[in-house]
């Protein structure tokens, strides 16, 4: 029988997903007011947290889906933002010039509590754990 | 924003924050006690609402960027509402721990909205 729910979405997951659920308002919602207000400081740096901002959006939604194709999404996704911390949380230190301290991924997500570097870890912990029974067997055999 | 008031916003939503974790450690789902904080967070989001909009016509006016304090002020006052639904669509610890978090949210973001109302 077709569980009514994803495993993803339910007990610790839940919190998790309202972590992420706020994280992509944050994110989101603020680079839309620096590209409405400030895009010439750094057209780069804020285009890119505003991409951030709707990966976050869709990562959020990814572990809200249920089978494998929204774990797929979500691994992607998760990988995608871990990705993203990293490169740009190192090029900001290396050019600060480059990477304003305001945007999500600068320094690692300081001006967010680090939760930027820490929640693609826990995310893709808790996709490891919660992975689906047919890839499960896919990848032991 | 007023200077005390914004203060009494943080220190109660740090104090829900505890509450809900406190509770959701010894295992409980969402309670009267729970709801009743997280709507103490709510209603006072509210009332800043108001202080915010009647604040500048008494010279008490934003230095920071208006649109980016506002776009902090109507994300925060949707976020307690929605945390509350999403946690009471499973009644169990983990509901409780969802709560802590947004309210622990809302602290950080009272203090962000404070720093651009303030801003040197």
């Amino acid at each position: 029988m077709e569980p009514a729910r994803s495993t993803r979405s339910i007990g610790l997951g839940r919190v998790l997903i309202t972590v992420y659920a706020i994280l992509a308002l944050a994110a989101t919602a603020r680079s839309v007011v620096q590209i409405a207000t400030k895009f010439h400081v750094a057209p780069v740096a804020y285009l890119l947290s505003g991409l951030a901002g709707l990966v976050y959006i869709l990562a959020t939604i990814a572990l809200l889906g249920k089978g494998d194709r929204w774990y797929r999404v979500a691994w992607i996704t998760i990988v995608f933002e871990f990705v993203g911390v990293v490169v740009v949380g190192t090029v900001s230190l290396v050019d600060p010039m480059l990477f304003p301290s305001d945007t999500v991924w600068s320094y690692f997500g300081r001006g967010y509590l680090f939760i930027p570097l820490v929640l693609p870890i826990l995310g893709m912990l808790w996709l490891y754990r919660n992975r689906p029974p047919a890839i499960e067997s896919t990848n032991e055999g | 924003m007023i200077g005390w008031f914004t203060i009494v916003q943080i220190v109660v939503a740090v104090l829900a924050a505890l509450t809900c974790l406190v509770v959701s450690l010894t295992g409980r789902q969402p309670n009267d006690l729970t709801l009743a904080v997280v709507a103490a967070v709510e209603l006072l989001l509210i009332a800043q609402v108001v202080v915010a909009l009647i604040a500048p016509a008494t010279g008490n006016t934003p230095t920071g960027n208006v649109l980016e304090f506002w776009v902090y002020l109507v994300s925060a006052v949707i976020i307690p509402p929605a945390a509350v639904f999403w946690a009471l669509t499973d009644r169990e610890r983990w509901s409780t721990l969802i709560l802590s978090v947004a309210c622990f949210a809302i602290a950080v973001m009272v203090f962000r909205m404070s720093q651009i109302w303030f801003a040197h």
